[in-house]
């Protein structure tokens, strides 16, 4: 574990948006190459770190589309850069095939989507959050993803570093899943000095040239890293892949390389899912949310508490790998989820799924373009209580 | 590279050629030729372009099923290492006589070294 | 499950050293020109001296594709048409690296084409090797961008009507500053401009006109790639310099070929460096790379 490298630490109290505060997350964290492409509403995230680079040495450059702009942040990553890139809901379709390429090479680095209203073009400039099954199916094939979900501008520089840490940790590119609301809203925010910043590095291999296989596991699950330019002299593909990095056509590699790349993040779940519950001992109902509608939960919490419902808040601060397991036991306990979501049912099937029908999931779904009316989620909360 | 008709082995002999002046100054070198019979897949890139029509097909098989080249006799690669340069499977290659020996190498004039594994 | 056949263990080919040997046999077909393109860029990188640890080898998905496989230096084998950024990435988060990108015609002109020409508008400092055969052969002989007008590939069965791209025009109208075209055949002048491409600053170009006698020759009757090879040796023109808009090639034509661009640009980073010290009037500390 090492400390945030000063140069990119704007230590101190701000007064910034969620995009700006996401992109300090991402100099705090030591990122120093950025490859994006402008899409409402993350452009300020791309502008802000464009401005900010030239003055602490990273390296910006706006790419032609959103399918360079990940693939940039592989290539720099495998230089030893720690890079991240943000997006929207159509960029952040373009660019799921070489998600599917970072999680197969299992490369370390962040991709921050501030989701709009969609499908399609869609809100542009309105909240949604309707991209957060797409943050776990959207590229093609088996794999396990790591998604974290801000609700506040401070959360957003937190869960980048966090995102940052979770990559190198993991050794695959992690997932920001912010809304335009959190985007756009500006609050205060407090950059702690450098050395309270834990930062995760990345695995270095440094043993002998002839001993090193890419793609073998250490006891963790995860494989040594190395750096295009260290000598090593490695080979690294898409296709699937032995220890080696050399490709082999087989079932038996696929089970090997690939069943690996799932439960490296499934059999680490429980180190990895971060949740943030209030008085979920002994509630009747438990409002399961993320990202702004935590927020727009609050006055809805309150007022059912107010009238005598135990009402718990379980907040969802990884949202890939599901919590699985605390929704389960919950499940025993309550006689029903309320889940508030921009979208019309996306994360209350994961909720419903886990629940295994101990108790019920209502979801609150809103198509996007503005928050819920915590009124909704009230009634959502009485029936629930029924 | 000309165009037009590809070099016969007569142009060599042609009736305007002279021995040149400084024939006993410059030493044409001579090459061995090295061959790993079973990396070929029997392209002919080789006999195709030596400038010096060393090589031909041999009438024998590898363990790919495929015939290989061999060395002509009559000490005729100069070493220019065009074969080595063109072949695809990296089967061929030259070494300047009497120089970088490997194991097992026949020492020859021009001849080829034939391995398999 | 496929038994690995190896190679005579004593005779050593001196390029073994800059191959992955333990993957051989190759995958490409007999009289296929890639084994001759990776031969011409071994001798390149050889007579460079180029420190190897040094060097970063990008591919797409293709036949082209698997070269960075087989290469043993750092190797890339990315997705389809994103070689380019890919190493646009490498390239600029270490500026150290010497990034050469090895791709197919349609991996790099088709899907890629969009990443081809921004790089080379950026001159971004990578070199390109371009093997064209005119045919997506990995899939099974489709169309490319390449293929010449009338020749017959599985998606245009009844002959290709489409207007195919000339690459070196391509490469210079969109600012490259080193464009040279050579056929597979001409391995000498092949690897000197590969030696001339990576040595050159900027967004450096070979296209290699390469066989392929599993689908374009075989699609076409054109017999296998020996007879391609000698339709190139007959029909291939040195014309050093000449107009990129002459350098169009037609189905069975004569084709042009030789070194038609070398100029001087600044490259991305220069540029950006230089506009940054002046933007930010010597405060500012020349990127040297994203990587302490």
């Amino acid at each position: 574990m090492t400390t945030a490298d000063p140069k990119g630490v704007l230590t101190g109290a701000h007064y910034l948006d969620g995009d700006h505060a996401a992109a300090e997350g991402g100099l705090a964290a030591g990122c120093r190459f950025f490859a994006g492409y402008p899409i409402t509403p993350s452009t300020e995230v791309a502008e802000r770190i464009a401005a900010r680079f030239p003055q602490i040495g990273g390296l910006f450059v706006q790419m032609e589309d959103e399918i360079a702009s990940i693939a940039a942040i592989l290539g720099a990553s495998w230089a030893g850069a720690k890079t991240m890139t943000v997006t929207s809901g159509p960029g952040f379709s373009l660019m799921m095939e070489n998600f599917g390429l970072g999680l197969m090479m299992e490369v370390p680095t962040v991709i921050v989507n501030v989701q709009r209203g969609g499908p399609s073009t869609g809100l542009p400039t309105l909240p949604g959050q309707a991209d957060m099954m797409q943050a776990r199916w959207g590229s093609h094939g088996d794999y396990e993803v790591i998604a974290l979900s801000p609700s506040s501008p401070q959360e957003s520089f937190d869960y980048v570093i966090k995102a940052f840490n979770l990559s190198e940790q993991y050794r695959l590119p992690v997932l920001v899943m912010m809304d335009e609301c959190v985007g756009h809203m500006t609050e205060k925010i407090v950059i702690p000095k450098a050395e309270e910043i834990e930062i995760v590095p990345r695995k270095l291999f440094h043993g002998p040239k002839d001993a090193y296989r890419p793609y073998e596991p250490d006891s963790d699950m995860i494989p040594w890293m190395t750096r295009a330019g260290d000598g090593y002299r490695f080979h690294t593909t898409g296709l699937t892949h032995d220890e080696r990095g050399y490709p082999v056509m087989s079932a038996e590699c696929q089970e090997k390389c690939v069943h690996r790349l799932v439960d490296k993040i499934r059999k680490h779940a429980d180190d990895i899912v971060v949740l943030e519950e209030e008085e979920t001992d002994g509630a009747e109902v438990v409002v399961v949310s993320y990202g702004i509608s935590c927020r727009v939960s609050v006055p809805a919490i309150e007022r059912a508490r107010a009238e005598g419902i135990k009402v718990g808040s379980l907040k969802l601060v990884t949202v890939w790998p599901f919590p699985e397991r605390r929704i389960g036991e919950l499940a025993e306990k309550v006689k029903a989820f309320v889940v508030p979501e921009l979208n019309y049912g996306q994360m209350c099937y994961e909720v419903e799924r886990c629940a295994a029908g101990k108790a019920r999931t209502i979801l609150v779904p809103h198509g996007g373009g503005w928050v819920h009316d915590p009124k909704s989620i009230h009634q959502a909360i009485k029936e629930g209580a029924k | 590279m000309p165009q037009g008709a590809r070099p016969t082995p007569d142009s060599t002999r042609s009736k305007y050629w002279r021995k040149p002046l400084d024939a006993d100054r410059i030493k044409i070198p001579h090459g061995e030729i090295h061959i790993a019979v079973n990396r070929c897949k029997g392209c002919q890139f080789c006999v195709e372009y030596c400038p010096r029509h060393a090589l031909e097909m041999s009438s024998d098989f590898n363990v790919k099923g495929y015939h290989y080249p061999v060395a002509k006799p009559g000490n005729l690669c100069v070493d220019c290492r065009l074969c080595q340069m063109l072949c695809p499977e990296f089967a061929i290659f030259c070494v300047e006589e009497g120089e970088g020996e490997d194991e097992g190498t026949a020492k020859a004039d021009g001849k080829a070294k034939e391995a398999g594994e | 499950m496929t038994t690995k056949t190896g190679v005579a263990p004593d005779l050593t080919h001196p390029m073994d050293g800059l191959l992955r040997m333990d993957r051989m046999p190759h995958i490409w077909c007999p009289t296929c020109g890639l084994g001759t393109t990776v031969t011409a860029f071994a001798t390149a990188v050889e007579s460079l001296g180029l420190d190897l640890d040094r060097l970063a080898v990008v591919s797409g998905i293709g036949c082209t594709g698997r070269v960075a496989g087989y290469i043993k230096v750092d190797s890339f084998h990315t997705t389809h048409g994103r070689a380019i950024p890919f190493a646009t990435g490498l390239h600029l988060a270490n500026p150290k690296l010497k990034v050469v990108v090895i791709s197919g015609d349609g991996d790099l002109f088709a899907i890629g084409g969009n990443h081809f020409i921004h790089a080379a508008r950026r001159n971004i400092d990578i070199t390109i090797i371009c093997v064209n055969n005119f045919i997506y052969a990995m899939t099974g002989g489709q169309v490319a961008p390449t293929t010449p007008v009338t020749s017959k590939a599985a998606t245009m069965p009844y002959g290709n009507f489409e207007q195919p791209f000339n690459i070196p025009h391509l490469a210079e109208s969109c600012g490259a500053v080193y464009v040279a075209r050579w056929s597979a055949l001409d391995v000498r002048r092949l690897a000197k401009s590969i030696s001339e491409a990576i040595l050159k600053p900027g967004f450096s170009v070979v296209e290699v006109i390469s066989p392929c006698s599993t689908l374009y020759a075989r699609q076409n009757r054109l017999g296998t790639g020996l007879d391609l090879m000698r339709f190139y040796h007959d029909n291939c023109e040195i014309r050093h310099g000449a107009d990129t808009r002459e350098l169009a090639i037609d189905y069975q034509s004569k084709i042009v070929v030789g070194k038609f661009v070398d100029r001087e640009r600044p490259t991305y980073l220069d540029s950006m460096n230089k506009w940054y010290s002046e933007a930010f009037g010597g405060r500012y500390e020349t990127y040297e790379g994203s990587v302490k």
